[in-house]
């Protein structure tokens, strides 16, 4: 039984249809890349998947015993409230709620996976600082602590290197294949960089004009993202 | 010296009030009912809720006429209830996109005001009508009379929002900062929405007696707004909300004791005038 069946998924809004039948697999410890254009629905796709969006039809069946608890996730950057008064560590800890279940408050070993999560995002000196003072790449990376807190089977990002500089963003590849890799978590990705998308997926999936689903090597030789002949990007 | 006489003289007379049961009830419930509306205006503040407060404090109006006509002993038996029913029907039509959630919320509240007044006049035996609706609305001219048993019911209420609100904290910040995050990493959003519209539906039903329902909103919005001009965590603006609403709640007792003003407008004025103040000091903390 796989991680996660998506079937004939049909999503979209009141405004239309946005993905049709749409049908693949996720299993245990692939790294899954999702590519597309803007706009080709991979933020509808991510969400329909989290069940924050439900599909037209079409199913999504989890397996393996994946439970929402055990899912971190990390929006694309959203608006997060402008005047909302929180701290890093408040935002980052809120990433262990679930694993709180129905106990009120985090014990010991959340709060120190939350500085665990906080020191690998090069955060520690800003633990005490006010969320909305940040800069957006910091901000990018305090909602990444907030995910891997979150994160025990399975993380889904959403275009998680968007709004960093060359050198965080190589460090947060390289993060997020160690937590593949050696956590065997599994891991759905959006990503704008193909040249990442190649480097680190095992298996992509292309969804816009032309839907692909298959292993990165599959992908490679169909020449689908690579059509137009731009050979590094699709339109990052 | 004329001034220290008249600070003698208040001195005086606040302590002989204080004397009285029904002064130290009032400042009891007062108290209480700031700290707890405090709390929770922090999260509804910031979870864009406040026009469900202001939609609720009317249908309790309504509610509380129709208990008045009824002649019901306690009236809280008939208005908590359909308070907390309509909470939750306002939290549901808020998410449905198809009835725009203001315009149900409007609809509810100013029809539960129009047919509540309507409904006192039509059937209400009481000589004072006028007198009546107008404390409904904007609490009662003098100190509140309350009966213990009102007291106890309000205490019990109040403590019982503290404990939930403190067991719930976590659960609340995580619902209130970013519930999409919460809700597709395994919380229980809905559950948890639901908790804090009925909490605000109690708040609301206990605060009417104090303010009056017009005010209440002032209750739940100054002191949370007043704090988010100077703190930067959600516990530091959650605690010093509480304080605040709790000293602007005594203080405006206090004053409507001494000056025998409108209880419920004294108490939104001191909290106006908090307000000012941590605006002030927000500003020249941010140009520092
Ligand atoms: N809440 C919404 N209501 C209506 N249409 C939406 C909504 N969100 C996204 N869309 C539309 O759905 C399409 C896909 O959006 P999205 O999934 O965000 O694309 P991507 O993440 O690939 O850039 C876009 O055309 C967008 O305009
Ligand atoms: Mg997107």
């Amino acid at each position: 039984m796989a991680l996660l069946t998506c079937k004939n998924l049909k999503l979209g809004y009141e405004t239309g249809v946005v993905i049709d039948d749409l049908s693949f697999t996720v299993n245990n410890g692939d790294y899954l890349c999702i590519v597309g254009e803007n706009g080709s629905g991979k933020t509808t796709l991510m969400k329909t998947l989290l069940g924050l969006h439900s599909p037209i039809s079409g199913s999504v069946a989890t397996g393996d015993g994946l439970r929402h608890d055990q899912i971190g996730y990390l929006p694309q950057q959203t608006v997060v409230q402008r005047d909302f008064p929180a701290t890093v560590w408040e935002i980052v800890l809120s990433g262990c709620q679930n694993r709180c279940g129905m106990r009120p408050f985090y014990n010991k070993e959340e709060k120190r996976l939350a500085m665990k999560n906080i020191v690998r995002m090069g955060l520690g000196e800003l633990t005490k600082r006010c969320y909305r003072e940040l800069s957006g790449g910091q901000q990018q990376r305090v909602l990444l602590a907030r995910a891997l807190c979150a994160t025990q089977q399975l993380i889904l990002l959403d275009e998680p290197v968007s709004g960093l500089d060359p050198k965080v963003t190589a460090d947060m590849y390289s993060l997020i294949d160690d937590i593949n890799k050696r956590d065997g978590i599994t891991v759905i990705m959006i990503s704008h960089d193909m040249n990442a998308a190649v480097e680190y997926a095992s298996h992509i999936l292309h969804i816009g004009d032309r839907i692909f689903f298959g292993t990165t090597a599959e992908y490679i030789r169909s020449g689908i993202g690579f059509a137009g002949g731009k050979g590094g990007g699709m339109d990052a | 010296m004329p001034a220290v006489k008249g600070a003698g003289w208040m001195l005086d007379k606040l302590m002989m009030s204080l004397q009285f049961p029904f002064v130290q009830y009032a400042l009891i419930v007062g108290v209480l009912i700031a700290l707890c509306s405090a709390l929770l205006g922090v999260t509804l503040v910031l979870k864009r809720f406040s026009f469900i407060g202001d939609g609720l404090s009317h249908v309790a109006f309504g509610a509380m006429a129709i208990a008045a006509v009824l002649n019901l002993s306690n009236e809280l038996l008939l208005v908590l209830p359909v308070t907390v029913v309509c909470a939750v029907l306002l939290l549901r039509t808020g998410k449905n996109t198809k009835i725009k959630g203001d315009a149900a919320i409007a609809m509810i509240s100013v029809g539960a005001l129009a047919i509540g007044y309507l409904i006192m006049n039509l059937f209400s035996t009481s000589t004072n009508l006028t007198g009546d609706v107008c404390s409904t609305l904007v609490g009662s001219v003098s100190i509140l009379t309350l009966t213990p048993a009102e007291v106890w019911l309000c205490v019990i209420l109040s403590i019982a929002v503290m404990v939930i609100f403190v067991l719930f904290y976590n659960k609340i910040f995580a619902v209130t900062f970013d519930e999409s995050f919460a809700k597709a990493t395994g919380t229980k959003t809905d559950a948890y929405n639901l908790l804090i519209a009925v909490i605000i539906a109690v708040i609301i039903v206990l605060a009417m007696n104090l303010v009056g329902s017009l005010l209440i909103s002032a209750l739940i919005i100054f002191p949370a707004l007043s704090a988010m001009r100077v703190f930067k965590s959600f516990k530091a603006v959650t605690i010093c909300s509480a304080v605040l609403s709790v000293i602007c709640a005594l203080t405006g007792l206090m004053i409507s004791i001494l000056a025998e003003t409108p209880v419920g407008s004294t108490i939104v004025a001191a909290d106006i005038v908090a307000f000012a103040v941590f605006w002030i000091a927000g500003s020249i903390m941010n140009r520092a």
